[in-house]
């Protein structure tokens, strides 16, 4: 019992982080139909603004809590810089183009970020500070479920449910859910629509920063390509749970992460994508829009 | 038209200046030309640049005492990037330069690239460095010598050091799916079985650049290994040995070459600590490789690198056959290399049919206080 107990918190931790980046793909697809192939660079961008703070704050002797918020709060920032700016560089002028337009851009712009940050950084790999201790009332039962798995889970909720009380009960919110529905009609009640959009980047780019910050100081260490396969899985994900559908996409990373991690346990860790990737199969061909994903007609 | 007139002039200037160099290249018809080939700009070019030193100490030696049987040995000196695509340039560079023996190439896949093209001009070529199986197992390369142990030799190292040394019989076998680590898990499970002391109770690979290792973490601890054996480079290493300290696990780790490396402790920090790796064999009590490293620090001011003390001793070999052999014969090379015994920095080796140093092994080596040391 203790065994599945393991597996399960095991699954439950990367489905946290697959669900913070998977918000950030279903969000910007729910409100331009765009698949931004760059969110996993965002992710990384925002493990390596978190390394690049915490280290300097650390060496300046400031205590642990308060290098947390710092360079959380700075990996959020920066990162939904990026996001706004990439959006207004390379996705915006392309507004009116082909569908396919915009995925080249998006492509483009994940290699881009990737080969920056491997420039700009450095192509090894770095110790991630560990910012998020062990606790001592934790220690009985550190071998199942650990600090940083509770942190991330814990943190995780936390983010689900401001992220669902700012979509459901502000005005922005209100403005972006319309915008999902109708980006025509919500131009004509007024509703400035470059700004949702801008938004939307905003909040999924701080969420992926959250994401990155969390598991690097989880299994400590980053690299420039942390991005790729951790965008791939949420993007997976994504669709797993109905893109567009931000319950779908935390479902769908939940499911994804529990799959992978009792597929090692109970099969083996060589077919850890082969499961995963038959599950999407699986559900894509009795519920081709995802789990809670609307069958609706071809946006336009 | 002027840049047409100038253009004019450089061609007929190089012109003059290839008739100039002509005799001179006659002139260098008496001497030993000794290649040396591997990365020495670029990435990974401190895994060859120390070879190019080695191979000038002994060679500055050797001419300072009169030369080989009467010639005076000359270098010649070609950059291959670690590049398979250049790396068969360079071995044409180097075989049309007249090379009677190669040391190098470096990595493995510029070596294999490379070899055919000096097969079949029947040039010596010896690696301090490429440890590929295929290089001498395989029989392809009857010209290919080197002075480390090849691949197939690091899985019963690390498998009889956890079972022998360590006293561990419950082992669990971790590889990353890839090239490098696959085939080591593969040949230490097959020792394992051979041998019939231990017992293999997981068996598995792992997708490298996944994001968490959690699940095989736990799964290795179900298992009840005592041990853990991981084929694979130090980035995944790193990332199991840090989950299996959040994990509270106690099981000894054990891997590769492709662990040791100051990287691995860098990122691990306190979970690298007790970490076993096999790496080239330790010469510190070899008295020669003392000296090697002594003429290094006199005449360029700095420890070695990596490969250093090999490319010394393939250097010192091959300079020795020329000598016994009093030929650079691929045939006449062969037979000496293979039956004579020779005093270098690795030990006193000769090479066994495939080509491989005998003798020559690995060493393990365990992280202690932040970096890596030889256990006893």
């Amino acid at each position: 019992m203790d065994y599945f107990i393991e597996l399960f918190f095991s699954g439950l931790t990367r489905g946290s982080i697959y669900a913070l980046i998977a918000l950030g793909y279903t969000m910007v697809y729910g409100i331009i139909g765009l698949i931004n192939f760059a969110h996993g660079e965002i992710y990384m961008i925002g493990a390596f603004t978190a390394f690049i703070v915490a280290t300097v704050l650390s060496i300046y002797g400031f205590p642990l809590f308060s290098i947390v918020i710092i360079a959380g709060l700075a990996a959020v920032v920066w990162s939904s810089s990026y996001g706004y700016t990439i959006e207004k560089i390379a996705y915006k002028p392309l507004r009116h183009a082909p569908r396919l337009s915009p995925l080249i851009s998006a492509i483009g712009m994940s290699i881009f970020l990737q080969n920056y940050v491997l420039l700009a950084q450095t192509s090894d790999f770095l110790p991630f500070p560990t910012l998020i201790p062990d606790w001592e009332f934790m220690e009985p039962i550190a071998h199942i479920v650990g600090t940083t798995d509770l942190a991330i889970l814990v943190t995780t909720v936390m983010v689900m449910v401001l992220l669902t009380v700012v979509i459901k009960f502000t005005k922005i919110g209100k403005a972006m859910r319309a915008t999902a529905q109708d980006r025509m009609m919500a131009t004509l009640v007024g509703i400035n629509v470059n700004n949702v959009i801008s938004a939307t980047f905003i909040v999924g780019s701080a969420l992926a920063a959250i994401g990155g910050l969390l598991i690097a100081s989880h299994i400590g260490q980053i690299n420039f390509y942390i991005g790729f396969i951790a965008g791939i899985k949420a993007f997976t994900a994504a669709v797993l749970g109905g893109i567009g559908s931000i319950p779908g996409a935390v479902l769908g990373s939940f499911v994804l992460g529990l799959t992978e991690s009792f597929a090692t346990g109970y099969v083996s860790s060589d077919y850890e994508d082969v499961f995963a990737f038959s599950l999407l199969v699986l559900i894509l061909i009795f519920k081709p829009s995802g789990l809670l994903g609307k069958a609706t007609n071809q946006k336009v | 038209m002027k840049y047409n007139l100038s253009g004019k002039l450089l061609s007929t200037a190089a012109c003059v200046l290839l008739a100039l160099s002509a005799p001179a290249l006659g002139v260098a018809g008496d001497t030993i030309k000794f290649g040396v080939a591997g990365p020495h700009s670029g990435d990974l070019a401190s895994y060859g640049l120390p070879s190019v030193n080695a191979a000038k100490l002994v060679i500055d030696k050797v001419n300072a005492n009169g030369g080989i049987n009467g010639k005076m040995v000359e270098m010649l000196v070609e950059d291959d990037v670690c590049k398979p695509e250049i790396s068969t340039n360079t071995a044409t560079k180097l075989v049309s330069d007249g090379v009677e023996v190669v040391l190098g190439h470096i990595c493995s896949g510029a070596t294999i690239a490379a070899m055919p093209i000096y097969k079949e001009s029947g040039i010596l070529v010896m690696s301090p460095s490429a440890t590929s199986d295929e290089l001498t197992l395989s029989g392809d390369y009857p010209n290919f010598f080197r002075t480390i142990a090849p691949n197939a030799a690091q899985s019963p190292a690390m498998i009889d050091f956890a079972i022998n040394k360590l006293g561990l019989s419950k082992i669990a076998i971790i590889h990353d799916k890839g090239d490098y680590g696959k085939p080591l898990a593969e040949g230490a499970k097959k020792h394992v079985e051979q041998t019939g002391k231990g017992e293999v109770v997981l068996f598995e690979g792992i997708t490298p650049g996944a994001m968490d290792y959690s699940a095989i973490v736990q799964k290795i601890k179900q298992s009840g290994a005592e041990v853990v054996v991981f084929g694979g480079y130090h980035p995944e290493a790193s990332k199991i040995v840090t989950i299996m300290k959040k994990k509270r696990l106690k099981t000894k780790f054990v891997s590769d070459d492709g662990v040791k490396d100051d990287t691995f402790i860098k990122v691990a920090g306190d979970a690298a600590e007790g970490v076993y790796a096999a790496g080239p064999q330790d010469n510190s009590s070899n008295p020669m490789a003392a000296e090697a490293k002594a003429a290094h620090k006199a005449a360029f001011g700095s420890d070695p690198g990596a490969f250093f003390e090999g490319a010394y001793a393939a250097t010192v070999a091959m300079l020795n056959a020329i000598e016994k052999a009093d030929s650079t014969k691929l045939e006449d090379l062969k037979k000496v290399l293979q039956t004579e015994k020779v005093a270098t920095p690795v030990g006193d080796i000769n090479f066994d049919k495939n080509g491989d140093a005998i003798g020559v092994g690995f060493s393990m080596y365990v992280v202690e206080n932040g970096s890596y040391i030889v256990v006893k």
